[in-house]
């Protein structure tokens, strides 16, 4: 079994998490609840150890099928683009936004592998053990994903950064 | 120094991390005498650091009940002890006048200053305090917050910045003439020092960001809930709106 305050110990960093994959905070604390649900399900497969890293697979897990899902249903990329539109709009104007539109404009794969990285400090084995993939790719993911970002960070028109009210 | 060309893993091994001691301090020579790479992965670091300030303040944020329901659920152990110190960091944010009580110039005048002279003035007067920048020290950190929150009648945290490089410092009371206010310190590696203070502002709701510079102190303003918040110091304007962003989505999560 899973001990209650551990998972619940995770659950900030899950949401810290998911709301940067996601950029929205709705859609983070579903994902989180399902990834919750899930742990539970199969806490009798948890072996110990790094709970954090086991979490964040069966996070990305559920995301990966919520993705696929959703590319089923309709064209992602368009929802998408609507649902920043309208973030960027309604946003507090402290230019808060800029990083966190960029990280939304790149691939979930260039945003998973940057969030594991440079968020949750995993290992580069674990970040392989988290997305199933060798770890080979885990580094030509991560040198791409960096070099989208920071074309995306500077790419980004030069918004006024706040709003100034005499 | 007899190091060749590292790959491209390794560097980004180095900016995460990754490396073992010795390797990493063989790099950290290496890129001492190749400033390009060093450049690349000082860019990379500074991509994690804009992450963890774009994003930290949600560890912040009370978590949803029902995800708390959810994982006591299923799971086992105590459910109680964790729910409770969650339900302290929800809570909210400060509020206060500045009291009418005696003590130095800089406070004595502060109910009559517009919110950001008030700030500057503060920021001035502690900031460069040697021996006694603040009443209470962080070490005593949950006596300093159940202290201002209890003068100022609202619970208060302070925002958690050591993301940005700054440490809490402590804090202290100010005084004016209607009511206690708050003014909070932190502190780089470098010494560099900013200030958050807090105080009611009756005359509006709600503002966007301003900025202001008095004296060569710069400060971010705004007003959020019918309290006023003040983030000082004498970094750049742009450094400083990055911190004063941080505060802010700490305060609004």
């Amino acid at each position: 079994m899973i001990d209650a305050e551990a998972l619940i110990a995770e659950l900030p960093r899950l949401r810290r998490y998911g709301r940067a994959l996601l950029g929205d905070v709705a859609r983070a604390d579903d994902l989180v609840q399902d990834t919750i649900e899930r742990a539970l399900r199969k806490a009798a497969h948890w072996q110990g150890g790094n709970l954090r890293a086991w979490l964040l697979t069966l996070m990305h897990n559920v995301f990966v099928n919520q993705v696929r899902r959703n590319d089923a249903l309709r064209g992602a990329s368009e929802a998408d683009a609507v649902e920043l539109a309208m973030r960027d709009a309604s946003s507090d104007g402290l230019g808060l936004r800029d990083l966190d539109r960029a990280m939304q404009a790149l691939s979930a794969d260039h945003r998973e592998i940057l969030l594991l990285v440079g968020l949750e400090n995993l290992r580069y084995e674990e970040i392989a053990g988290v997305l199933d993939v060798p770890i080979g790719t885990v580094m030509s993911r991560l040198s791409r994903a960096r070099t989208q970002l920071k074309a995306q960070l500077e790419g980004s028109p030069a918004r006024p950064a706040l709003t100034r009210v005499k | 120094m007899t190091m060749k060309q590292p790959d491209n893993t390794l560097l980004h091994a180095f900016a995460d991390g990754q490396l073992d001691a010795t390797e990493h301090a063989e790099m950290a020579q290496w890129l001492a005498t190749h400033p390009e790479a060093a450049a690349q992965v000082a860019e990379w670091q500074s991509q994690s650091a804009a992450m963890h300030a774009a994003y930290d303040p949600v560890l912040d944020e009370p978590v949803p009940a029902h995800l708390l329901a959810t994982a006591r659920s299923g799971a086992t152990g105590s459910r109680w002890g964790m729910a409770a110190a969650i339900g302290w960091l929800a809570i909210g944010l400060f509020g206060g006048f500045i009291a009418g009580r005696n003590t130095d110039t800089a406070s004595m005048t502060m109910a009559q200053l517009p919110l950001a002279r008030q700030a500057a003035i503060a920021h001035a007067v502690y900031a460069p305090e040697v021996r006694h920048p603040v009443e209470v020290g962080a070490d005593q950190r949950d006596h300093l917050l159940g202290w201002l929150s209890k003068r100022l009648g609202h619970p208060i945290v302070a925002p958690a910045l050591e993301p940005l490089g700054y440490q809490l410092v402590g804090g202290r009371l100010l005084s004016g003439e209607s009511g206690p206010g708050a003014l909070l310190m932190y502190e780089d590696g470098s010494g560099e020092r900013l200030t958050l203070f807090v105080s009611a502002d009756t005359d509006e709701n709600a503002t966007a960001f301003r900025f202001a510079e008095h004296d060569k102190v710069n400060v971010f303003y705004w007003v959020d809930a019918g309290y006023g918040y003040a983030l000082s110091g004498t970094l750049p304007r742009e450094r400083l709106l990055t911190v004063a962003t941080s505060v802010y989505r700490a305060l609004n999560p």
